[in-house]
Parts: C-alpha cells; sequence; structure tokens
C-alpha cells in the first residue's frame, strides 16, 4: 500500500512543521507527541484489517488534504446554515468552520447556573486545568489510527460541562463545518461533553458541508456522563456528497446513567462512525439509534462497541440502512459482557433496505458474553421492498414509485420514531424524503 | 360493467385459469364459490392486476376498458377494487396516511381536488362507525399488530371510504367470528347499490348468508361448471362440492 505509506509521512511530517500552533499545557502537548507516534506506528488501515475489510481508504488517502486557510472570508454566511436548524426549536448554537470556533455565526442562550458551553480551544487557554481529568482520556488513540490524528493535531472543537443536578432544557447545538477555499481541507473537531450527576442535556452535532467541495473531517467527541444523569445525543452527518468523514465518539457512563447516541447519516462520500460506549458502574442504560441512507457513490460505515464492564446495565441498539444506487454500507456492531457484568440486557438489532440491485451492505452483529446471568440477543437482516406491499398500496390507487417511497419512509420510520424531541423528527422525516427522487410528493400529503 | 371472455392464466408456469367467461352487470352481486385450488383467488387476483400472474389468453373488459392492460393503480383509480384475502402489515406508514395517500391519488386520476383535511377526518369517522372501528386504529400502522377480524374489517373499510364500483371480495369471511361476519356482511351490504357490481369469491356458504348473491358460480380447476342463483350456494353447503365436480365436463385441452 505505497498510497498509504506515501500519506502517513505527510500527516507525520505535517505534524513537526507545525507544532507550534498546537501548543497548550504540557500535558496535552505531550499526549499529542504519543499521539503522533502510536499513529506513525500504527499508519493507515488498510482492507487486510478485519474492521476494514469492506473499505477502500484508497481515495481519501490519495487526496493531499492541507489544513484550513485562516483569514479572510471562508465564505460561510449565518444563511448558508439556515438549512441545518429545526424548524421552530430554539437552541444554543456554537458553530465551528473547520474545526475552530466561529464566534460570529454562534450565539448562547440564557442556560442554567453552572452549565458552560465554549470552544474547548479557549478552554485550553485559560482553564487548561480543568480539563486535564477528562480530555483524551476516553478516545483512545493506541489502537485507532484516525483517534491518534486527531489528538494529535486538534485545536478546537466543543466543550460543554453541565454541572450536578443542572437541567438544559434547550438542546445544545454544535455545527461543525467543513469547507475548502481552493484545496482540500483536512479538519479535526475535537468535543468533550461532561455531564455531572443527576444532571440533563440534550446535545446536536450537525456537520455540513457544500459540494464540490472536497474536505477530510476527522472528528472525536468524548463524553463522560455522571451518576444518573440523562444525555440525548444527536448527530447529523449533512456534509457535501464530496466529503470524507471519520468520526469517533467515546462514551463513559457512570452508575444509573442513561444515554441516547441518535447517529443519523444521509451526506459524505466516505462515512465511517464509530461509537464506542462503557458502563463504568451499575445500573445504567445505553441506546444507540441509528439510521444511514447513503446513494449514488456513497459509503457509509457504522461500527459500534457497547461494553457492559459492570452489571445491571441495559443496552439497547437498533440500526438502520437504506441503500440506493451503488453505494455501500457496513454495520458492525459489537457487545461485550464481561464476566462480572450479570443482569445484563442487551438487545441489538440491524435491517438492513437495499434499493437496488447495486446496493451492498454488509451486517456483522456481534455478541460475546463473559457472564452467565444475561438477557442477550441480536438479530440482523437485508432485503428488499416487499413486493407484496408494494402490490398492496398500488391496488388502492397508489403509483408504483410513490409506493416504493412510502414503504421506504416507512422502513425509517422505525429510527426515526425514537426521536422524542418533535422539530427534530420532523427534521428527520423531511431529510429522509428529500432523498428520494418523489420524496416531497409523499412528504405533502403526510 | 365487466365482461370477462375466455380467460386463461398462467401462475409459475402452471395453468390455473383455463378459460373463465364471466358477465357482470351494473348493481349485480355475483358469488364465485369452489373447492381449494379451483382458481377462486387467481381469479380475484388477476383482476387486481397482481403481476406475477401471466394472462396467456382472453379478454377481461372493464367499463368498455381493456382492463388488464391497466397498472393496478389504474384499475383502482378506474374503480375496482379487491379486499385482500390476506392483507398486508405496513409498519411506519399510518391507515389514516395510507387512505388519505389512496384517495387523493384516485380523486386527482378523475380529475378532482384533493379532500380537505377536514372532511376526509368527517368521512372517515362514519365509515369507521359503520365497521365497529374504533378511532385509535386510524392512527396504528397500516394492519399493524391487526387481528385476523381487525384486517379484513380494515378491507371493508376501505373500500367504503374509497367508494369502488367494482368490489372483489377474495374470502373475506375466512377468519372472521360470527359478530365480525356481521358487521363486514353489513358493511358490504350498505355498499351495494345499482351503479355498483361485486364479485365475492368465496369457500363457504356462510358470507352468502348475510350477502345474498343475484348469481353464484362454481368453479372448479380453473374453469366456471355451474351457474345458478343463491340457491346453488345453499346446495353446495349441504352437499359439498363432490357432485358437481362429477358432473363437470371432462377437461379439454386449453388453448395457448
Amino acid at each position: 500500500m505505497a498510497v498509504a505509506l506515501d500519506a502517513k509521512q505527510t500527516y507525520v511530517a505535517e505534524f513537526a512543521s507545525a507544532e507550534t500552533d498546537r501548543s497548550g499545557p504540557s500535558w496535552l502537548r505531550g499526549i499529542r507527541r504519543s499521539a503522533i507516534e502510536r499513529f506513525d506506528a500504527l499508519g493507515f488501515p488498510t482492507q487486510r484489517h478485519e474492521e476494514w475489510k469492506f473499505t477502500n481508504l484508497a481515495p481519501l488517502l490519495r487526496v493531499p488534504f492541507k489544513p484550513p486557510i485562516l483569514g479572510g472570508p471562508d465564505g460561510v454566511v449565518a444563511e448558508k446554515l439556515e438549512p441545518f436548524a429545526f424548524g421552530i426549536l430554539k437552541t444554543t448554537r456554537l458553530v465551528f468552520v473547520n474545526g475552530r470556533y466561529a464566534p460570529r455565526l454562534s450565539y448562547l442562550r440564557p442556560l442554567p447556573e453552572g452549565v458552560r458551553i465554549a470552544s474547548l480551544a479557549e478552554v485550553l487557554r485559560q482553564d487548561p486545568g480543568s480539563l486535564e481529568k477528562d480530555l483524551t482520556r476516553f478516545a483512545r488513540f493506541q489502537e485507532d489510527s484516525f483517534v491518534a490524528l486527531n489528538t494529535a493535531f486538534f485545536i478546537d472543537g466543543a466543550y460543554v460541562d453541565v454541572p450536578k443536578n443542572a437541567v438544559v432544557d434547550e438542546p445544545i447545538h454544535l455545527v461543525f463545518v467543513s469547507t475548502s477555499r481552493d484545496r482540500p481541507t483536512v479538519a479535526y473537531p475535537r468535543n468533550l461533553i461532561r455531564l455531572g450527576a443527576g444532571s440533563q442535556a440534550t446535545v446536536i452535532e450537525t456537520y455540513a458541508g457544500w459540494a464540490p467541495e472536497v474536505t477530510f473531517t476527522n472528528a472525536v467527541t468524548e463524553i463522560v456522563a455522571g451518576p444518573a444523569c440523562v444525555l440525548e445525543h444527536y448527530k447529523i452527518q449533512r456534509e457535501s456528497e464530496a466529503a470524507f468523514h471519520v468520526a469517533t465518539m467515546a462514551v463513559d457512563q457512570d452508575r444509573n446513567s442513561s444515554v441516547t447516541c441518535h447517529s443519523m447519516s444521509f451526506g459524505g462520500a466516505l462515512v465511517r462512525n464509530y461509537v464506542h460506549t462503557i458502563f463504568r458502574a451499575e445500573g445504567g442504560s445505553v441506546a444507540l439509534n441509528g439510521l444511514f441512507m447513503p446513494s449514488g457513490a456513497q459509503q457509509s460505515d457504522h461500527y459500534t462497541r457497547i461494553d457492559h464492564a459492570a452489571p445491571a446495565c441495559t443496552s439497547l441498539e437498533l440500526y438502520r440502512g437504506i441503500l440506493g444506487g451503488k453505494s455501500r454500507g457496513v454495520f458492525n456492531g459489537n457487545i461485550y459482557v464481561r464476566k462480572d457484568a450479570q443482569k445484563t440486557v442487551a438487545r441489538q438489532v440491524n435491517k438492513n433496505l437495499l434499493l437496488s440491485k447495486e446496493a451492498f451492505v454488509d451486517s456483522t452483529p456481534g455478541l460475546e458474553i463473559l457472564a452467565d446471568d444475561v438477557k442477550c440477543s441480536h438479530a440482523s437482516t437485508i432485503g428488499q421492498l416487499d413486493e407484496n406491499a408494494v402490490f398492496y398500496l398500488r391496488s388502492r390507487g397508489i403509483d408504483e414509485e410513490n409506493a416504493r417511497h412510502i414503504l421506504t419512509y416507512a422502513f425509517a420510520s422505525d429510527v426515526v420514531n425514537q426521536v422524542k424531541v418533535a422539530p427534530i423528527r420532523i427534521k428527520l422525516d423531511q431529510l429522509i424524503l428529500s432523498r428520494l427522487p418523489k420524496g416531497a410528493e409523499v412528504g405533502e400529503t403526510l | 360493467m365487466l365482461e370477462i371472455k375466455n380467460l386463461h392464466v398462467k401462475v409459475a408456469g402452471k395453468e390455473i385459469l383455463k378459460g373463465i367467461d364471466l358477465s357482470i352487470g351494473p348493481g349485480e352481486v355475483h358469488a364465485v364459490m369452489g373447492p381449494n385450488g379451483s382458481g377462486k383467488t387467481t381469479l380475484a387476483q388477476v383482476l387486481a392486476g397482481r403481476l406475477t400472474y401471466e394472462v396467456t389468453g382472453g379478454t377481461a373488459r372493464f367499463e368498455g376498458k381493456d382492463l388488464l392492460a391497466m397498472k393496478p393503480e389504474d384499475r383502482a383509480r378506474e374503480g375496482v377494487f379487491m379486499a385482500f384475502q390476506y392483507p398486508v402489515e405496513i409498519p411506519g406508514v399510518s391507515n389514516a396516511y395510507f387512505l388519505k395517500a389512496a384517495l387523493n391519488a384516485i380523486r386527482k386520476y378523475r380529475g378532482l381536488e384533493e379532500i380537505d383535511a377536514m372532511d376526509f377526518m368527517s368521512l372517515v369517522q362514519d365509515k369507521a362507525k359503520l365497521l365497529g372501528l374504533d378511532e385509535t386504529f386510524m392512527k396504528r400502522g397500516l394492519n399493524e399488530g391487526f387481528s385476523g377480524g381487525e384486517k379484513k374489517k380494515n378491507e371493508v373499510f376501505q373500500m367504503a371510504v374509497l367508494e369502488p364500483k367494482f368490489c372483489i371480495l377474495d374470502e373475506t369471511d375466512s377468519g372472521l367470528d360470527i359478530d365480525a361476519l356481521r358487521l363486514v356482511a353489513n358493511g358490504v351490504n350498505t355498499m351495494r347499490s345499482p351503479k355498483r357490481s361485486m364479485l365475492v369469491v368465496t369457500h363457504y356458504q356462510r358470507l352468502l348468508d348475510y350477502v345474498i348473491p343475484e348469481f353464484v358460480h362454481v368453479l372448479v380447476d380453473g374453469r366456471i361448471v355451474k351457474s345458478g342463483d343463491a340457491d346453488l350456494a345453499r346446495n353446495l353447503e349441504k352437499h359439498g362440492y363432490g357432485w358437481i365436480v362429477e358432473e363437470a365436463p371432462r377437461p379439454q385441452p386449453a388453448r395457448a
């Protein structure tokens, strides 16, 4: 893999040349150096790696991505972000352009006392000590080239800190815009979300971009869920079909915490999402709720790992893929129940709908159970639209194309209905329908 | 209204209908009865437009138009409706959404405006009452988790809302208890009119105790071997199909 080797050397050289940009506390500088060394040792994965069997990285590695050009207008104006809002939903909004905070596009709504929502770079400058305990501690770069790269290179991202018992009613919307000026651009957003004991919050990460700009977003989000907190997290992938996107989310859950991670993936040429959650103490629950809907030549990969490291925790995973055109997709779910994690309840379901003969999906559900008193199940299906159902709708006067759209929409509804915030649900409905040729017509009568 | 001539149909390469002739006038209710495997459901499905059925000969004209050349959705828009023997469950599409989409597709084809949301609701409520369906059912997924009886009621309910000219009831009585059967039959009878015709396909007599047909045809091995009035159905109930099968003319090789 000469391409992979060349690309690796380029990134390593880039680290050496621009290290001063990434100053910061000494503990972080040390971690960054370890991360780039680890990346140098690991290199980019190839299809010989089990986890990369179905993903060819060559298109990503062939592009000479450069850090963003700073200064001067970047073309990102508030109007361009309008389509990424959620109708009437009021949110605090932090916007990051190519991984750097854009105050002119951001606004804070009134927040409960003690809640801090800020640029991570700013916190690193002003109060780095408050980050040392958690930042880079959960997304492990030791085994993952992309996390290693992010750790070595990140400059900014969102910092969300909700103190004990605080309840943030309005969602916090984090918008990550990828844009390039004349040259392919890489960005490394880095987010840290901390919820104190008994607190509640809803955080939405939207990834946005516009064709034909070629961008590469390598994002990492670390979530520290304190005892008995409640977190609803959304990740909505809406970059352009010329964008590359690799994102890792690491969730660390304390006793009785409840976390829901929705992942809704629409955009991107090559998208790869990792979600790793771990139960640190008993009584926690997590729901992973995913929808991926590639078409054309898109590839959309979803790897999840739920680590039941403590007893009496519940995980519920529901992922659906809808694949059209010549698109490809991967669902790979791993539920790991450790020896002492008795009374674990884990359920995993992945269903896939192929809308064309050339679409391809690989579904690998997985359960690894070392405890003996558990309730675990997994299921996986890949299929086409049910022709009996198509005929049923047509026999009532609905034309064939609309019948297929309605059934496709219905297939997604299982996942969409898990979304509790109505304006987000409505937005997702629109996004799903907009991906179908005559979806608008179907939507009108909804 | 419907004129079927010498209809031959193959399913998976095997000839199931071997020359059906049937003429149904406006306002008439015809029953087609027959033993299992005689081709009753094939006849119903081929009229509704099931694509896996291959018509190898003959014609079916609906109000003078070539029914067999039409797409299933166009048949529905022209006024043909089939109540399915096995209605499909579609979670994620509510009964209300589905029915409104169907009604509007039909109205659009006929050059009518889309139905107003309020008018739709009151129409639906009236018809639901007729079949003893409660209000929550409109919000549920289409046939999702419905019992056999509820599914059949839903078929007749849809028929009542869409007001077709020609109704095909495919084994609508199967799986119904006596109370549900009465409700369904009542729903069907309410729809009888001098302008609306029906083809009731059934194995048993019991639905015909309530929905009394003008004509009864007995289908055996892909052919109509006997036709008569409602008494024929009662005879079949009493004596079974055996005597008719023996009386039936010897099968002739099918013309391609």
